[in-house]
């Protein structure tokens, strides 16, 4: 490896093969994991149908309640900021459309270039935003630990590296988007083994606690 | 063979019928094209009235000719065949590949009259010292030889096009004859690659001014290119990147999108991680390059181009994953996450079966 091209076809050969098959192989270990260890049968009668509340609780843990957004206004609306812009940059970038039809083998509209610029910006804003209070919230502070800082590092970079090559800021650009490409798999290596595992648990963990509240009749 | 004239070269190009005006516009072209201020365009002139001609060796080695074609077939009579008309091209493999003996004859003349002054011009990949030296000979000499004999008095090797300067086509996958590059064999004399599948024709001759205006070879990037010409990419000097900026793009070769002249990114145009003068400097003679004739940029003149992917697979497409990679590995990970439920359901099990049930009595017993 001489140089940045030879770096960007590393990070977009062998090396991408790897950090998707430890992703994949990870990820699907933990689901079905999960999914098979199952819980002790419950012979009480129900009192409700589980899918209509556990739908439903996805849906309202989703959305802050009022009493939530009043105690922590800035972790609700920081959230969901750099959630979304996240998502947005993620999800519909041209480049990125085009890696998902690459490695799945269909994929969906991309959004202009300016707009997910845009939402790239705002969640660079709002990821330092997020550690600036980590670390000065007394309470967070003291409940964080070595794996929120590795993943808040991940992430951020992630994002930064992109923001960088698109903006084509680092020369040579091949360098600048192998970091980028690098960053990702560093990301999808880690996802499995730390809480970013939450993107795929998270919903599923709404619709269980959302069923089984809905199954013994009380709102969850 | 031919003697080389003591003339400079301002008196040969005053022979030639280039008049003083047309030779400071020269001058203030090859500045403008090298990158330099215009106040340097008369240091130029003087330094290119006065200089005399170099002698260039060429060796063509694992090559197809297309970049002596470019080259030698530019538009003339034009800048380029006016410097090429003024550098002592004392030996050329393809060219003179007739006249047999004579010419080897002429190398080793040229090599031993210019000692640590001569140019060394190579065109095509070189089979390895570790690879069969009969994929390539000329004379019956292997290419590796000739090529180490011959730049060992060089003053500088000059490695035209991209198959010189980096292995290309013949060390694309699986690299049959064992090819590398000039940068891979030369290692104590100063190698400036001008790469490209083929190699744009004012750049060689750039380069070569260059070296007759300020005795030395011009700024390299870290892969040895001219950063004259390769300092840019091809994608921030592109005329469609406006359209890339505003996510306008041609998803298809015959639609609207083709037809507006939109960024040509999702089909697989790899000017973003190109480094060349295509955008600028253009083709014959100006006329028009790759995108703009409705093509994406090959990225020719980046190392490893015909392993980088598919031509009309976009940049950001991995190169050998696809859907049954990760399906495959899904599986696999499926099997791993239902062995360890299938493992931790039985540690239940077995817990349960010989579990020991204690009273309070036997514990107050223990304490």
């Amino acid at each position: 490896m001489s140089g940045s091209m030879e770096f960007l076809l590393w990070t977009k050969g062998p090396l991408f093969n790897i950090a998707l098959a430890i992703f994949a192989i990870g990820l699907m270990a933990r689901l079905v994991e999960i999914f098979m260890l199952g819980r002790a049968p419950n012979y009480a009668e129900p009192r409700a149908h589980e899918w209509p509340a556990g739908l439903r609780t996805m849906l309202t843990r989703t959305v802050a309640d009022p009493g939530t957004f009043q105690r922590a206004p800035f972790n609700v609306v920081v959230g969901w900021v750099w959630h979304l812009g996240f998502l947005t940059a993620l999800l519909f970038f041209v480049p990125h459309v085009e890696l998902i039809q690459g490695v799945l083998g269909f994929a969906w509209p991309a959004l202009p270039n300016p707009v997910v610029d845009f939402a790239t910006a705002i969640t660079l804003l709002a990821l330092i935003a997020t550690l600036v209070h980590r670390l000065t919230h007394p309470v967070k502070r003291h409940i964080s630990t070595i794996e929120d800082y590795l993943v808040w590092a991940v992430v951020f970079m992630v994002v930064l590296t992109g923001y960088l090559a698109y903006h084509r800021l680092v020369e040579p650009y091949p360098l600048a988007l192998g970091m980028h490409i690098l960053c990702a798999e560093i990301l999808l290596i880690i996802l499995p083994f730390t809480k970013l595992t939450h993107i795929f648990t998270t919903f599923i963990a709404r619709w269980y606690n959302g069923a089984a509240f809905g199954r013994k009749g009380v709102q969850s | 063979m031919r003697k080389r004239p003591d003339k400079t070269l301002g008196e040969s190009l005053r022979d030639h019928g280039l008049s003083r005006r047309g030779f400071l516009k020269l001058c203030a072209t090859t500045a403008s094209l090298m990158a330099l201020p215009p106040s340097l365009a008369p240091a130029i002139a003087a330094a290119l009235e006065q200089a005399r001609r170099p002698s260039v060796i060429w060796l063509s080695f694992q090559e197809c000719t297309g970049c002596t074609e470019s080259l030698t077939r530019s538009h003339a009579p034009t800048l380029e065949d006016l410097i090429f008309d003024f550098i002592s091209l004392d030996y050329h493999h393809t060219l003179q590949a007739a006249s047999g003996e004579a010419a080897e004859a002429a190398r080793f003349q040229a090599m031993e009259e210019n000692k640590g002054q001569y140019l060394v011009i190579v065109d095509g990949s070189i089979p390895g010292p570790d690879a069969n030296p009969g994929f390539s000979t000329v004379a019956g000499h292997s290419n590796y030889d000739i090529l180490m004999e011959t730049v060992e008095h060089a003053a500088a090797v000059i490695a035209v096009g991209t198959c010189a300067a980096f292995g290309g086509l013949p060390q694309a996958r699986p690299n049959p004859t064992g090819a590398m590059s000039v940068m891979d064999l030369v290692r104590d004399k100063p190698v400036i690659n001008v790469p490209g599948c083929p190699p744009i024709p004012m750049v060689i001759t750039g380069v070569v001014a260059h070296y007759l205006v300020f005795g030395r070879l011009p700024e390299l990037d870290a892969y040895h290119r001219p950063l004259a010409f390769y300092g840019q990419s091809i994608h921030d000097r592109c005329y469609r990147r406006p359209f890339y900026d505003k996510g306008l793009f041609a998803e298809r070769f015959d639609d609207e999108g083709a037809r507006q002249g939109w960024c040509l990114y999702r089909l697989g145009c790899k000017g973003p991680t190109t480094y060349n003068a295509c955008a600028t400097m253009k083709w014959n003679d100006g006329t028009s390059w790759p995108i703009e004739a409705g093509h994406p940029c090959l990225g020719c003149s980046e190392p490893k181009f015909w392993d980088a992917g598919g031509f009309y697979e976009p940049v950001s497409v991995p190169l050998t994953l696809g859907p049954t990679t990760l399906l495959g590995a899904g599986a696999a990970g499926g099997v791993i996450g239902g062995g360890l439920a299938a493992m931790a359901r039985k540690q239940v099990k077995q817990d349960a079966a010989t579990r020991q049930p204690v009273t309070v009595d036997e514990l107050e017993q223990k304490l």
